[in-house]
């Protein structure tokens, strides 16, 4: 009995042993296939890192250049030969407004067709080294819109004429495109944008030092401008996203998380009901320039809303994001424990009163970052704006929604199309950077609130 | 009734020790008014049927105790009372459910009304991502039962202090609820339930997320709560519902099997199967 009893016992552990040694082996195996898996993770994220680095990188590398322009920093003599102009009508006692107004807009006329052009040569030609350089290309090295600048210093104040005042005038964009080097300088005479005198006369202003680069703040300030590229800006775009932002803020968020909670929490279950679910989430996959399409037919030929407008470009957009946002609402609302709902009906709550005092309190943040999802979507759409007018070139910054107006997103794409390249290539990633600050100060904004509400919480 | 359950620490309690739990615990006088009486209850979820054809009849001022192996239908049998299986999609009650003589499934009873009546416990502290105090207040402020903040401050000292939580949370009534440890949280649950006055409390496995000692506490509050509530609770825990109960009902496969006083069903089980569960036979 006891022999036996002893070689079962060694028999087991022996069996015991080989136990261990499988196991043992096989861990090995698991190992080392962890470890294979978590490098692949890995590499993964550091590729998606990777390209999120060369993207940004390229994007500010090529960007950045366009936020510095070229100036000529001289000064004009304001002749008065050359401005040659009567005093500035002052309203007469017994003279009505109007009339007034219409004298004042004809002086202002008369002021326009002065030759504002002789004074910028003649400030540029004190200069320049050789003074048989021709007009044509003293002018080509300097924005064409510096004569509405003289002429508005002038309208600003009459009694500049005579003077002689310091001034810093933008530089043309093909001057700044010589001086930055964005076009090829060895490329032969026929093939550059500026004449040789004009290229020797920016060399030698360059300098002196009156050319010099300067932060082009009228970047910000300015409306596009097609005979004067270099002083374009992006404040009608920037308008025209920001209106159609508020649009979409004011009209998706507030329909998109009210539907998402009636669908989550009050709908019955029934063919309906099942019915917008489906299409709801359909929605969320169309492409968003059929959303075009349907905002040209329905919002401008329907209902005779403007073309081009802020307003029918946000309505299109919040058309777009409402899928977004109801989704995004909803599956927050879903993950709300159901210990939490049982404790308030339980307590004698009703649905209502369950649902606005313990279910969307907490889903605040979710809420909050399903709007800005579809918000910052919004803010990035370009496609469907093209179809309903958008894109079309406008050189007023919208002061309401209903004017015409632009978009940053549809900025980027008309700059690119641009035929000075050179010039508009860097500022096409200036403007991608301007929207990307935008976004992202949209979303430390939401995050900044929905930390927030957690603490609160 | 000045007789008190004494709860001891349920880690000391096994089998053998049952008539020694029991013996504190006397069946309750014959004529103790009915609170709920249950007539042919059937519940369904879709098609399956959770419960049985179950009568029974509930006394006030007592603790009424559901045991019987998991998923023997005691909870839903227990949510039927304030017609918490509502809420559940595709369940249907039967049957016919009166407390104190008045139907709760009748159509133009409003539940939100009933459910002020019959608080309800869970098996898993829930109290709401809020203060204590707003925790506590919340039943009496959606309910109209409180108008000025005076008012409020005293029914939540009050629930409070029913619920031997007062003193731990005095000092921070305005701190989470959430913050609190597992049995202060349950207590706060009892505390918010008892704010509104209910008639009826129902307890859900009250105490099974909670360590011994928290369930001491817990228990011997159910005890002295039981002097003006009717209380149903539902319980895994065969000791707990010896310390606590008077009655006691025991459920198999969504049946009744036996219902009696507490002391006759764990020391006489009539029926055979409560015997084995008992014993440890079947669960």
């Amino acid at each position: 009995m006891a022999e036996i009893d002893k070689s079962g016992q060694s028999a087991m552990i022996d069996q015991a042993d080989e136990r261990r040694h499988i196991i043992r082996q096989g861990l090995g195996r698991r190992r080392r296939n962890e470890a294979i898996f978590r490098s692949l993770g890995l590499a993964a994220a550091l590729s998606a890192f990777g390209f999120v680095v060369v993207l940004f990188g390229n994007i500010v590398a090529s960007g950045l250049p366009a936020f510095w322009q070229v100036n000529i920093e001289t000064e004009v003599t304001f002749d008065p030969e050359v401005v040659n102009i009567e005093e500035r009508p002052v309203l007469q006692p017994g003279q009505s407004v109007a009339e007034y107004r219409r004298e004042d807009l004809a002086w202002q006329r008369r002021v326009s067709l002065a030759n504002w052009n002789a004074l910028i040569e003649a400030a540029i030609r004190q200069h320049a080294p050789d003074s048989d350089v021709d007009t044509r290309s003293i002018l080509s090295i300097v924005d064409p819109n510096a004569r509405f600048v003289l002429r508005d210093m002038v309208i600003e104040n009459p009694g500049i004429v005579g003077e002689t005042v310091p001034i810093r005038l933008l530089g043309s964009a093909n001057a700044d495109n010589w001086i930055k080097g964005t076009i090829d300088r060895s490329l032969p005479d026929h093939r550059q944008q500026l004449s040789p005198e004009a290229r020797a006369l920016a060399d030698a202003l360059h300098e002196e030092g009156v050319m010099r680069m300067r932060f082009a703040s009228h970047l910000f300030t300015n409306v596009d401008s097609r005979v004067a590229p270099a002083s374009a800006g992006l404040a009608g775009a920037f308008m025209g996203s920001l209106y159609m932002m508020l649009i979409v803020i004011v009209l998706a968020v507030p329909i998109g998380v009210a539907s998402a909670i009636y669908l989550e929490e009050f709908a019955p279950q029934n063919r309906l009901t099942d019915l917008i679910e489906v299409n709801i989430n359909n929605l969320a996959a169309v492409p968003s320039i059929v959303f075009g399409l349907l905002g040209a037919a329905v919002f401008i030929n329907v209902f005779g809303l403007p073309l081009s407008a802020p307003l029918a470009g946000g309505l299109v957009l919040t058309l777009m994001t409402l899928p977004t946002i109801i989704i995004a609402t909803r599956s927050s609302l879903r993950a709300v424990p159901p210990s939490l709902r049982q404790a308030a009906l339980g307590l004698g709550a009703s649905h209502t009163q369950m649902v606005f005092h313990h279910v969307l309190p907490v889903t605040y943040p979710g809420i909050l970052t399903a709007s800005i999802l579809g918000v910052a979507q919004a803010l990035g759409e370009t496609a469907p704006l093209l179809l309903i007018g958008m894109n079309a070139f406008v050189a007023n910054i919208p002061t309401s929604p209903l004017d015409q107006s632009t978009a940053l997103p549809v900025q980027i794409f008309l700059w690119q199309g641009n035929e000075n390249r050179n010039f508009f290539e860097p500022r096409t990633f200036a403007t991608i950077i301007v929207l990307l600050g935008l976004m992202l100060s949209l979303n430390a904004l939401a995050i900044y609130l929905r930390s927030r509400f957690e603490k609160r919480k | 009734m000045s007789r008190r359950a004494l709860a001891g620490p349920p880690q000391n309690t096994n089998r053998f020790a049952m008539h020694d739990v029991l013996s504190r615990t006397k069946p309750i006088s014959a004529d103790t008014r009915i609170r709920i009486t249950a007539r042919d209850v059937n519940v369904f979820y879709g098609a399956t049927q959770a419960i049985r054809t179950i009568s029974m009849d509930i006394p006030d001022c007592a603790v009424t105790a559901f045991i019987g192996p998991s998923g023997c239908g005691k909870s839903t049998f227990l949510r039927c009372f304030n017609r918490m299986n509502d809420t559940i999609e595709g369940a249907r009650v039967e049957g016919r459910i009166e407390i104190d003589g008045e139907d709760i499934y009748t159509p133009d009873l409003d539940v939100v009304e009933l459910r002020a009546r019959i608080g309800m416990v869970f098996q898993k502290p829930n109290p709401f991502p809020k203060s204590i105090f707003d925790n506590v207040a919340y039943g009496p402020r959606i309910h109209g039962l409180v108008r000025t903040r005076g008012e409020t401050e005293e029914v939540v000292e009050r629930s409070l202090q029913r619920a031997g939580l007062w003193k731990e949370v005095k000092d921070r009534l305005h701190e989470p609820g959430t913050g609190l440890s597992g049995g202060q949280q349950q207590r706060l649950c009892i505390a918010r339930a008892i704010a509104v006055g209910p008639e009826v409390i129902l307890m859900d496995e009250p105490c099974s997320a909670l360590d011994p000692i928290a369930t001491a506490v817990i228990e011997e509050l159910i005890d002295e709560l039981r002097t003006n509530y009717t209380i149903v609770l539902v319980t895994h825990s065969m000791q707990q519902a010896a310390r606590v109960s008077q009655k006691t009902a025991f459920f198999h496969l969504g049946k009744l099997i036996e219902y009696g006083d507490t002391e006759q069903v764990f020391t006489r089980p009539a029926e055979r199967q409560t015997e084995d569960y008992i014993s440890g036979k079947i669960g």
